[in-house]
């Protein structure tokens, strides 16, 4: 806590956010079939945020939440508990899903939750939005759409929201 | 086989008191008993430095298991488990396979114990023929070969006019017939006490009026026959008040008292272990209490093991499926010492010349330590603190409840009719 | 949470986690396919010395959807009957390499025996009289999503209404409903109760079934009726029956529940299915969800997730 230092204040969170609103918009050149789902639970608030963003440069788009931690691949290994239960209330069968997170690291959520997404249907696509990149990749998961590069070490600790993003 | 055994460094309680003394037996009986004693020529020196040196315990209630159960013990492992325990005489409950309703079984149970040569064997007779509570058994036939004490252990006599027959017509034999107080109609299907435990717990209950209406009726028997009733493994509150008042009214009622019912309560059952299942069941503080202050005040003479030996698989059974019963004779000590709040003397007097009276043997058990008197003697440390490795116990079986609980009081060395059968806690055969 | 075999076991604290984590495994059965990888790779074996189809294939399910591999073990086929010791019984299948037992038995206290006896998880599937935890986390579920109580039961006035004495899904209820907060009533004869009873107790159902908000019915044996409980079945629904006259004078709101399967025209004397606060089929169906929330429990873990990925 004494240790944090803060990367991104609220303004520049507010502005990836705006950027990225416009790139997923221009991406999918238009917003048909496109739907974000934010993951449980650090990509919640992002997906919602993103949403409101792009409702208000072009139109609304269906906004879901989804919980992978069953879907994790290291039960047993590490303490798991759910978030809040999964809410997608669109069709996911040819769907462009944005999967929308906080932070990007060893990227083990990004593919449970991949597993999971399926499991309700067929997207035609699936995107990936985060706000902070920081590095350390353990799959093949690349972003889509990236808020903020943010290089670190391993034991350090990211925390975004929309009040700013901090290092600690 | 010694011909003289010299006791050095204890100090001698029995009937007659305490006193700091050595005590030195020759041909079975003891010869001298004073101060200090020069061993001459001695041929086994006991060390009791630190202990008592007491008549031999007499248990009136042990399950040999012999014949019909041997996978359980067998009057050798019995005896030996006994003479550990500083027994010098136990009885054996009939409740064998065949029963012990004749003289043949009888003869040979005190033939296999006589082999052993480990404690004094005293079968005992069952009441009724098969201990089926229909018929007598031939009282008149068993006591002629020496059987004093009879009980149906295991039940009771459930039909209350046959019982009265049986206390008339044992009544001038000079034979006691002991009660197994429990009403088997209101036990049914019974695991443990009835009470708060065993309602949360989920087990059918063996309520406390299931024995204290036989106590009842077998006081009230006796006050009609004027025939002698000694009731078994007394284990409630309120059997301690009746056997109380019958005395205080003169009437012929001794009362036994088990070293697990003085220590041990229905809470032991949380975890289900069939190690804490026995017959009747362990009950509540206050009736523990109750049965500590009936040894303490004499209602209740005897302190008597109901040593109930059970194969282990069969205590690894669910608790409903499994045999009651627990094993007593090589921690009976330990667990009283530890629990009764009572003068030595009076522990030892539960143990020993009590229960020696009510068994008829009381020529040769429970003697005065005294010159002429049979060398049937207890050496033990009434200090020493200890607890229970089943893997160590002389029994062939191992269901002991006493399992970390500390005891206090340890037997050194045994001597039965002038032989030492234990020697430095270890038996000799 | 290493084993689950009484409420109490768990405490407050992990019934209230049960239910939340049920509230996901529900939310998994209402997909078109109702499957989660969670729990690949282990191995769950249900050891049923008593029969009970429903049980068993709700645990089945409940295993199978969270892709745990399942084991069935019945005393039927078992070697049990040809003298086997329970000890031997459950080493032998723990020696098989299983991560959890689910164990029903005729007697109580048979889960907490076998402990000394495996490594494996613990889940009690009901023992003798004692205790039935997972019946307990379901009728819990069922009352929270009806009356829509996710902050606990303060208040809620529930009756159960039998044979206690012989029931451990009562037993179970009662710790579970009275650690949540409720106001839990007995409605019984002497007879068919324990002999001691923390709750309040009646035999007047009339007096409090204008004012439940839960009437739960136990099952009424037939074979009871050999022991002198009660002089007959129809004095029994007569006294304690949900009739006719009775469901009229349930509140409007009231839940009525029961455990299956049910003695038609004993403790049940009208059709449930005309009564629009049964919630018996959702009890079922919640039975499944909360038996995936116990097995990821106990073969997950589950404590406070790190937002770091």
């Amino acid at each position: 806590m004494t240790n944090s230092k803060q990367v991104l204040g609220p303004d520049d969170v507010r502005r990836a956010v705006t950027r990225m609103a416009h790139e997923i918009i221009e991406r999918n050149q238009g917003l048909d079939a496109v739907a974000l789902i934010g993951l449980q639970r650090g990509g919640v608030w992002l997906a919602e945020t993103l949403g409101s963003e792009i409702e208000r440069i072009e139109r609304a788009v269906p906004v879901g939440s989804i919980d992978a931690s069953l879907y994790r691949d290291d039960i047993g290994l590490r303490p798991v508990s759910p978030g809040s239960v999964s809410r997608i209330d669109f069709e996911i069968d040819g769907a462009i899903v944005v999967l929308v997170d906080d932070v990007l690291f060893t990227g083990r959520t990004v593919k449970a939750a991949l597993d999971a997404i399926t499991d309700y249907g067929r997207p035609s696509a699936v995107q990936l939005a985060v706000l902070v990149d920081r590095g350390h990749r353990e799959l093949p998961i690349r972003p889509d759409f990236v808020g903020k590069n943010l290089p670190t070490s391993t034991d350090e600790r990211v925390d975004a929201t929309a009040r700013g993003v901090d290092i600690s | 086989m010694s011909e003289q055994i010299l006791i050095i460094g204890g100090r001698v309680v029995d009937q007659a008191g305490e006193r700091r003394a050595d005590v030195r037996v020759t041909d079975g009986r003891v010869a001298e008993v004073a101060e200090t004693i020069e061993p001459v020529d001695a041929d086994e020196v006991l060390d009791a430095s630190e202990c008592v040196v007491s008549p031999g315990f007499v248990d009136l209630h042990t399950h040999l298991r012999e014949p019909g159960r041997e996978e359980a013990e067998t009057i050798e492992t019995g005896s030996r488990a006994a003479a550990r325990g500083g027994y010098t005489c136990v009885v054996a409950m009939p409740n064998t396979d065949p029963t012990q309703d004749s003289v043949s079984v009888v003869e040979f149970v005190r033939r296999q114990g006589e082999a052993a040569g480990l404690c004094d064997v005293r079968p005992s007779g069952s009441i009724t023929i098969g201990r089926a509570g229909e018929q007598l058994s031939p009282l008149g036939e068993l006591a002629a070969v020496g059987v004093h004490l009879f009980t149906d252990d295991g039940d009771g006599v459930q039909d209350p006019l046959l019982m009265r027959r049986a206390l008339e017509y044992a009544a001038d034999l000079g034979v006691v017939l002991a009660q197994h107080c429990e009403v088997k109609r209101l036990t049914e299907g019974a695991v443990m006490h009835e009470g708060r435990c065993c309602s949360t717990f989920g087990l059918p209950g063996w309520p406390s009026i299931a024995e204290e209406l036989m106590v009842y009726r077998d006081i009230e028997l006796v006050r009609l026959t004027g025939a002698p009733v000694h009731i078994l493994h007394l284990s409630t509150a309120r059997s301690v008040d009746l056997v109380r008042a019958a005395k205080a009214e003169g009437l012929a009622v001794t009362a036994e008292a088990t070293p697990h019912h003085i220590s041990l309560t229905d809470e032991l059952l949380v975890g289900y272990s069939a190690l804490y299942k026995v017959n009747p069941p362990l009950r509540t503080l206050p009736d523990v209490t109750a049965v500590r202050a009936g040894l303490a005040d004499g209602t209740i003479d005897a302190i008597a093991t109901d040593h109930a030996p059970h194969a282990p698989e069969t205590k690894e059974q669910p608790l409903d499926q499994a045999p009651p019963g627990m094993l007593g004779l090589e921690t009976a000590l330990g667990v009283s010492l530890a629990h009764l709040d009572m003068p030595l003397a009076d522990v030892v007097a539960a143990l020993s010349w009590k229960p020696a009276e009510i068994a008829g043997v009381a020529d040769l058990h429970g003697r005065p330590v005294a010159p002429g008197e049979p060398a049937n003697l207890t050496v033990f440390d009434p200090t020493a603190e200890w607890e229970v490795v089943p893997a160590r116990l002389a029994s062939k079986s191992r269901n002991t409840p006493f399992i970390g609980i500390p005891l206090r009081g340890k037997v050194r060395h045994t001597v039965l009719n002038g032989t030492a059968t234990v020697l430095d806690g270890e038996a000799m055969r | 949470m290493r084993h689950f075999r009484s409420i109490d076991e768990v405490g407050t604290d992990g019934v209230t986690r049960l239910l939340d984590l049920a509230d996901h495994m529900a939310e998994v059965n209402r997909r078109p396919n109702p499957k989660v990888p969670a729990l690949r790779g282990k191995t769950v074996c249900n050891v049923f010395f008593e029969d009970s189809t429903r049980t068993r294939l709700s645990f089945e399910t409940a295993a199978k959807r969270l892709s745990a591999d399942i084991m069935n073990f019945g005393v039927s086929s078992s070697s049990v009957n040809k003298g086997e010791s329970l000890r031997d019984t459950i080493e032998t299948i723990a020696a098989m390499g299983v991560d959890a037992f689910v164990i029903r038995h005729g007697s109580s206290g048979v889960p907490w025996q076998v402990e000394q006896w495996t490594d494996a998880a613990v889940v009690n599937a009901g023992d003798g009289w004692h205790a039935h935890p997972t019946q307990a986390l379901l009728d819990c579920y069922t009352i929270r999503t009806a009356l829509h109580r996710t902050g606990g039961f303060d208040g809620l006035k529930i009756a159960i209404v039998g044979d206690v004495k012989h029931s451990r899904v009562a037993r179970s209820d009662i710790r579970a409903f009275t650690l949540l907060g409720a106001d839990v009533t007995l409605v019984a004869p002497r007879t068919l109760l324990p002999p001691t009873v923390d709750v309040p107790v009646t035999t007047d159902l009339d007096d409090v079934i204008g004012d439940v908000d839960v009437l739960y019915l136990l099952r009424m044996q037939r074979e009871r009726m050999t022991e002198s409980l009660v002089p007959s079945l129809r004095e029994y629904t007569a006294r304690f029956g949900l009739t006719p006259a009775r469901a009229v004078a349930l509140p409007e709101h009231a839940l009525i529940m029961h455990p299956g399967p049910m003695n038609r025209g004993v403790e049940m004397a009208v059709d449930p299915g005309e009564l629009p606060g049964a919630v018996i089929t959702q009890q079922v169906t919640n039975g499944i969800a909360v038996r995936m929330a116990v097995l990821f429990e106990l073969l997950g873990s589950g404590t406070e997730l790190e937002d770091d990925e």
